[in-house]
């Protein structure tokens, strides 16, 4: 595994920087209770002054043309920040689906807007499991186009995407369909979330256009795009994991009890010695992901290697985090209870990522077949 | 010296060829050829001229094994019983003998001709090893030493040993100790062997009554033998935390894969099989992370900006070995229940090849892994002082005379 370059520092801290500006705790409570969940101008702040929103869009669409490395970086910052943004959706997963499974003339229709952060888009895909096999919506052919019917749950930004991404069953195999925002018989439903800090949506079809923008059977293409969302998600808990590890420091630090810090008692310490254990796997966990990933996608390494390393960097980082969440609320004590401190907010994030495109067991499971074990 | 300290890397393939025209590793025994490569400065070239190296940077080494490696079918590596009188006596000895005692020792730690141990754990200073009790008396010339050690590998080989002493028992525990050379053959010197849970002794227990030393075998100062000492420890922690498998799958884990292939899945019921499945799989992952971990903390060391992830090595890899073995255990079920090799006290690690059988010694084995080398809660300590900065616990020994601390 390489070091990161002093470039790579460079945009972290660039990252950083703006959110510490732009998306500071109150930032993040705003949105929170805001039904949209994100600010659209800061969003398009950062993806016009950072390149965020099109980070690994190739050039020739308007993009960066950063590698997974790149945007692990920037997934890490924004997990450190809670930062509510449609990122994931758009940034990470709807490009992913455009570039490994739609055709020339749909990615050249959508890329750059999404690039530019003036076009938001995101992946409908699970239903009742999370693999792209368990999905069941069949879409219809009608007049030389296509129609859809039924729900997706869980869809990233769902209520407020303006071009909704569709994985369908068709005769060929499963296809992915551009559905728009105001598509006839387009329906979303607000989830009312445990993380408000990220806004999910049941979005339903009833007979709604669709345009199929695959060709033949887009499984492997939605799969790689799955594995690289859960490897973005990954850098994303490792970079809320740090924070809350800090934080629990910080205060361990701070908190005086019985005369001395906190933090002074083994009882303390050890737990956040264990926390930063943690914390360094599931950051060795997700940068090996991302680096096989851009490996992959630059024609030097495996697809095989990118999917048994995002089953490990899901599986792992989801439990680091959710225990580096768990541990800051019992150092914070009292005070990690109350609604006025954040410590809640990663508590969520973290148990909401955990579980959102499988828990840690499900991907266990899905390595183990991988692997044969 | 400062004529080599500039020789490149082509002349120093040209010296490794003189050395392997003189005696070749595939024409002479281990010792042979390894005193012969201290003579000539390849034994370790980071040493100085005369003593075994030609003052070149360690990553020079590198070129040495490659040469010999280029003309030689055969490689003479640190023998076993070697390693803690190369890896720890020889640094120790460099920095603080005589000239004449590096001559009188460096050239035969090196050869494998003298034998080497390190005496610093007591029954009584495991963790707060500062705090040990073996007392060092002077008489005239010489020191007269009383006391006993434990956990010392290849004592019963040694010809010398690297033993610490409490020589002030009126000052603070640090500022009492000394560090010392010992013959492990003088009078009053007794090794026994150590059974540990396996049946086996790795280690020694060993008792000195009465021994005497001379002054001149004292290195470094009175009262500074921890500051020499923890130039050992240092160099202990560095080869436990650097282990590990270097390829995907490989080591350790490979062998537990092996057992649970080969297990009957209809030996148990639905429900054990999935939950022995997801601990197999949480076992391979903590196992694969643990050689990334190594490489990411290898990289960050090499490009010079070392972070906490060069840190967590030794604790991850002491909790995941036990985890992984109790599951091994698990794996095999009923077959767990019998322990084929016995229980026969033996100092010889003899241990069977079978996949099964060493399953079965390392989950007794690995018990040590989290006690050895700095106990898991000590090491919780280190990070979270010395990598998170968090406050030390008051000390209840800190600027009090030794004998005045409570020891059990």
């Amino acid at each position: 595994m390489q070091a990161f370059t002093e470039e790579h520092e460079a945009l972290r801290a660039t990252v950083r920087q703006f959110l510490t500006d732009q998306s500071d705790e109150q930032a993040v409570r705003t949105q929170m209770a805001s039904d949209r969940g994100f600010d659209e101008a800061v969003w398009k702040q950062l993806a016009e002054q950072v390149g965020v929103a099109g980070l690994i869009v190739p050039e020739e669409h308007g993009g960066a043309g950063c590698s997974h490395v790149e945007l692990g970086i920037v997934a890490e910052e924004m997990g450190r920040a809670l930062f509510c943004a449609p990122y994931l959706s758009s940034a990470v997963m709807a490009t992913n689906a455009l570039l490994h499974c739609a055709t020339a003339d749909a990615q050249k229709a959508l890329l750059p807007g999404i690039a530019e952060g003036s076009t938001r888009a995101t992946l409908a895909y699970a239903e009742t499991g999370w693999d792209i096999g368990d999905i069941a919506m069949q879409a219809q052919e009608k007049d030389g186009g296509h129609t859809l019917d039924g729900t997706k749950h869980h869809v990233l930004d769902g209520g407020t995407a303006g071009v909704i991404l569709v994985a369908a069953r068709t005769p060929g195999g499963v296809g992915l369909f551009r559905v728009e925002g105001e598509a006839a018989g387009l329906s979303r439903s607000p989830i009312p979330e445990l993380d408000l800090t990220r806004k999910l949506a049941s979005v339903s079809f009833a007979s709604t256009p669709a345009q199929l923008i695959s060709e033949g059977d887009a499984t492997e293409g939605l799969e790689r795009t799955l594995a690289l969302t859960l490897v973005a998600l990954a850098s994303e808990q490792v970079g809320g994991a740090q924070w809350c590890l800090e934080t629990a420091v910080d205060y361990a630090k701070s908190r005086l009890q019985f005369g001395r810090p906190i933090g002074s008692y083994q009882a303390i310490k050890h737990k956040c010695a264990e926390t930063l254990v943690k914390v360094e796997f599931a950051k060795t966990a997700a940068y090996h992901a991302s680096a096989t990933a851009a490996e992959a996608l630059s024609g030097d390494g495996s697809w095989d290697d990118v999917l048994e390393a995002a089953h490990m960097a899901k599986s792992f980082c989801s439990e680091a985090y959710y225990h580096a969440a768990a541990e800051n609320i019992q150092i914070h004590g009292g005070m990690g209870f109350t609604w006025e401190h954040p410590a809640h907010l990663y508590f969520k994030r973290a148990k909401s990522s955990e579980l959102l495109f499988g828990d840690a067991i499900h991907h266990r499971e899905a390595l183990a077949e991988r692997l044969a074990l | 010296m400062s004529e080599f300290s500039s020789i490149d890397e082509s002349e120093l393939r040209a010296r490794v060829r003189t050395l392997l025209d003189e005696v070749h590793p595939e024409k002479v025994d281990s010792q042979t050829f390894r005193a012969k490569q201290y003579e000539h400065g390849l034994a370790l070239v980071q040493f100085p001229e005369g003593f075994g190296g030609l003052g070149l940077s360690p990553k020079m080494n590198y070129v040495v094994r490659d040469e010999i490696l280029q003309h030689s079918k055969i490689f003479y590596d640190n023998p076993p019983a070697s390693i803690i009188g190369i890896g720890m006596g020889m640094p120790v000895v460099l920095t603080y003998a005589s000239d004449d005692q590096k001559r009188r020792w460096l050239p035969k730690i090196w050869s494998g001709e003298e034998i080497w141990c390190q005496m610093f754990s007591e029954p009584s200073a495991g963790s707060d090893v500062a705090g040990l009790s073996t007392r060092a008396v002077q008489d005239g010339q010489e020191w007269v030493v009383n006391g006993q050690k434990v956990w010392t590998t290849v004592a019963h080989l040694s010809k010398w040993g690297m033993l610490v002493a409490r020589t002030n028992p009126d000052v603070p525990k640090h500022d009492g100790l000394s560090y010392f050379v010992v013959d492990m053959e003088s009078p009053g010197v007794e090794v026994r062997p150590l059974y540990q849970i396996t049946g086996e002794a790795e280690f020694n227990e060993v008792f000195f009554n009465d021994v005497r030393i001379p002054a001149e075998n004292m290195l470094g100062k009175e009262g500074q033998g921890w500051r020499a000492a923890i130039t050992t420890l240092m160099n202990e922690r560095v080869a436990i935390g650097g282990a590990g498998s270097k390829k995907k799958g490989g080591g350790a884990i490979s062998k537990l894969v092996d057992l649970w292939k080969e297990r009957d899945p209809a030996s148990a019921s639905p429900a054990q099989n999935a939950i022995l499945r997801d601990r197999m799989t949480h076992t391979w992952i903590e196992q694969e992370l643990l050689r990334l971990t190594n490489a990411r903390a290898a990289a960050a060391a090499k490009s010079g900006n070392p972070g906490p992830e060069g840190s967590v090595g030794k604790l991850f890899q002491a909790e995941s070995a036990k985890r992984m073995w109790e599951l091994a255990i698990d794996v095999l079920g009923n077959k767990g229940l019998a322990f084929e090799e016995g229980y026969e006290l033996r100092q010889v690690a003899g241990m069977s090849e079978g996949t099964e059988a060493f399953a079965k010694y390392q989950f007794l084995r690995s018990r040590a892994n989290s006690i050895e080398g700095g106990t898991s809660e000590i090491m919780k300590n280190i990070l979270g002082e010395r990598v998170l900065g968090l406050p030390g616990e008051p000390r209840v020994d800190k600027d009090v005379a030794w004998k005045d601390v409570p020891r059990s």
